[in-house]
């Protein structure tokens, strides 16, 4: 009979829910733990939830009508995903939109991305044990959704796109209203590095843990800053320019570490470039129309359409099968939380239950958007 | 690479691929589902080609035949191709899964067989995704009928 201590009190692993309502899982998803003692020996999500079938939804709706379930997906990235399927039918009706129309579309995508990393700060703080920052990011915020709110009316899921440009113009005061934003933003961003950024439980919360490589970040279909924070370039952006980010001129930030605070800085050093960005527009809003008169009943010819977008998340693809139809014959989303996700697995096998809640954090998931 | 090259290469394989002539702003390849997982190897492992990033894996019911879709790109030469197979099989439909060549076919795979019922041999760990476990059917094939939970225009 052995007596060793390690015999004595041998470890059993067990499974363990996290979720589907965790305060960490920002929504409702539920990881399957398998865990020995802390250590996490395997991570299975269990999806669907609110799954709401978006794509059959689609395959009887119009593209008018579809742009409004897009924002239903990753609601934080509204504006990017209801830009998604507009530039797609414009694109696949060769329809060419005013500089004005260009120009606008950026300027709400980036401040969208604001929102959303703002958000995002917010949680990841509150998520490893600091409440201010919740109410730091979302104090800013809201001004950012106020400047939604006034031009088209909803704070949230926007609809601000439609196939053949935007629903209004913007008011006389919107370019005045948005750089007061930026001069307010600006004084405040660095007090955020000051109080979670440099913070010295913060980062042996964050350096190290959550490693992905950059050959598994491909192969994962990871993107945006999950990818870029594993030294990856893969912002759509850059590669497959869309709207007025084919005459703007920005950084994309990519982080080689590949750890979880690697993917934070990225969203931070964001933050900045869309500051960079937005400023490069707001002077320069040409004159012109806000739209383009489409049919009512808007046929896309028949073949294949993809469009990608770069939302907060990441990639956002939006593949369409036309028959010639005014609906669509088949339509996909590839989402890039779906992907980021898959990718968790590998980032916290061995690593510790709390490290979970961090690097779920950094992931930045929507779950509406894994759903659909 | 050129769309003309990238069919010239692909050409060689000699794996009775067929270029598709519909409208598409990707060079768009058809192959034989006996020849999918030989074709996916080499569309990685060539130097020349290294197609590392599958951004997207759609499943399709065509009316007869229930397909897949993919959508690859290379990130070292930036350029993209998409792959189809299809099988006429609606009752058990098998496809080989690429998982083993791109990790993220584990989750696209899982939500393809949730979907439209197609099975991928040597899948890991293929299971429904998103619907109960106890669904009876394939709510994205086209001859699907829910009485209840769908409307009908």
């Amino acid at each position: 009979m052995t007596n060793t201590i390690s015999d004595r009190f041998k470890t059993e692993e067990y499974f363990i829910n996290m979720g589907p309502q965790h305060p960490a899982t920002h929504g409702v998803l539920r990881l399957i733990l398998t865990i020995d003692g802390e250590i996490i020996k395997n991570v299975e999500p269990d999806l669907g939830y609110i799954h709401r079938s978006i794509e059959k939804m689609s395959e009887r709706d119009s593209y008018q009508q579809i742009v409004h379930l897009t924002d239903r997906m990753d609601y934080l990235s509204a504006h990017m995903n209801n830009e998604a399927v507009c530039l797609l039918v414009e694109n696949a009706l060769e329809m060419e939109m005013p500089e004005r129309v260009k120009v606008i579309r950026t300027i709400m995508a980036e401040l969208t991305r604001i929102a959303s990393h703002l958000l995002w700060w917010g949680v990841m703080g509150m998520d490893v044990g600091a409440l201010t920052t919740f109410m730091y990011g979302f104090r800013d915020r809201e001004l950012i959704n106020d400047i939604f709110e006034e031009t088209c009316g909803a704070r949230l899921t926007m609809n601000y796109n439609i196939p053949g440009g935007l629903m209004f113009d913007i008011l006389p005061n919107f370019q005045q209203r948005v750089k007061d934003f930026l001069t307010h933003f600006k004084t405040k961003l660095p007090e955020y590095d000051t109080l979670l950024t440099n913070n010295v439980i913060f980062q042996k919360r964050t350096k190290g843990v959550g490693y992905l490589s950059m050959e598994d970040a491909i192969s994962f279909g990871t993107s945006g800053p999950v990818g870029r924070g594993s030294g990856y370039s893969c912002d759509v952006r850059k590669h497959h320019p869309y709207s007025a980010y084919t005459n703007i001129d920005f950084k994309e930030v990519i982080r080689t570490e590949g750890d979880t605070l690697a993917r934070y800085e990225v969203r931070i050093q964001e933050m900045w470039e869309s500051i960079a960005i937005i400023e490069n527009l707001i002077d320069n809003i040409p004159e012109g129309d806000f739209k383009v008169a489409t049919k009512a009943v808007i046929k896309l010819p028949k073949g294949e359409f993809y469009q990608k977008v770069e939302t907060a998340r990441g990639e956002l693809g939006v593949f369409v099968v036309s028959t010639g139809t005014k609906n669509p014959y088949r339509i996909k989303f590839r989402s890039p939380g779906f992907s980021n996700l898959s990718a968790l697995n590998k980032m916290i096998v061995g690593g510790k239950i709390g490290d979970l809640v961090a690097v779920t954090s950094t992931l930045d998931l929507v779950i509406p958007d894994i759903d659909r | 690479m050129s769309d003309q090259e990238l069919q010239d290469i692909l050409t060689e394989f000699d794996l009775g691929l067929v270029f598709s002539e519909e409208t598409s702003q990707y060079l768009t390849v058809r192959v034989p589902k006996e020849g999918l997982h030989l074709l996916m190897n080499k569309l990685k492992s060539d130097i020349n080609l290294s197609f590392d990033y599958l951004f997207c894996l759609t499943g399709i019911d065509w009316g007869e035949e229930l397909g897949v879709i993919y959508h690859l790109e290379s990130t070292t030469h930036r350029h993209s191709l998409v792959v189809k197979v299809q099988t006429a099989d609606r009752e058990n439909p098998i496809l080989d899964s690429v998982e083993d060549i791109w990790l993220t076919a584990n989750f696209h795979e899982m939500e393809v067989f949730d979907f439209f019922g197609i099975k991928f041999k040597n899948h890991p760990n293929l299971k429904r995704l998103f619907l109960p476990k106890d669904w009876t059917g394939y709510p994205l094939r086209k001859d699907y009928v829910d009485t209840i939970n769908m409307v009908v225009k």
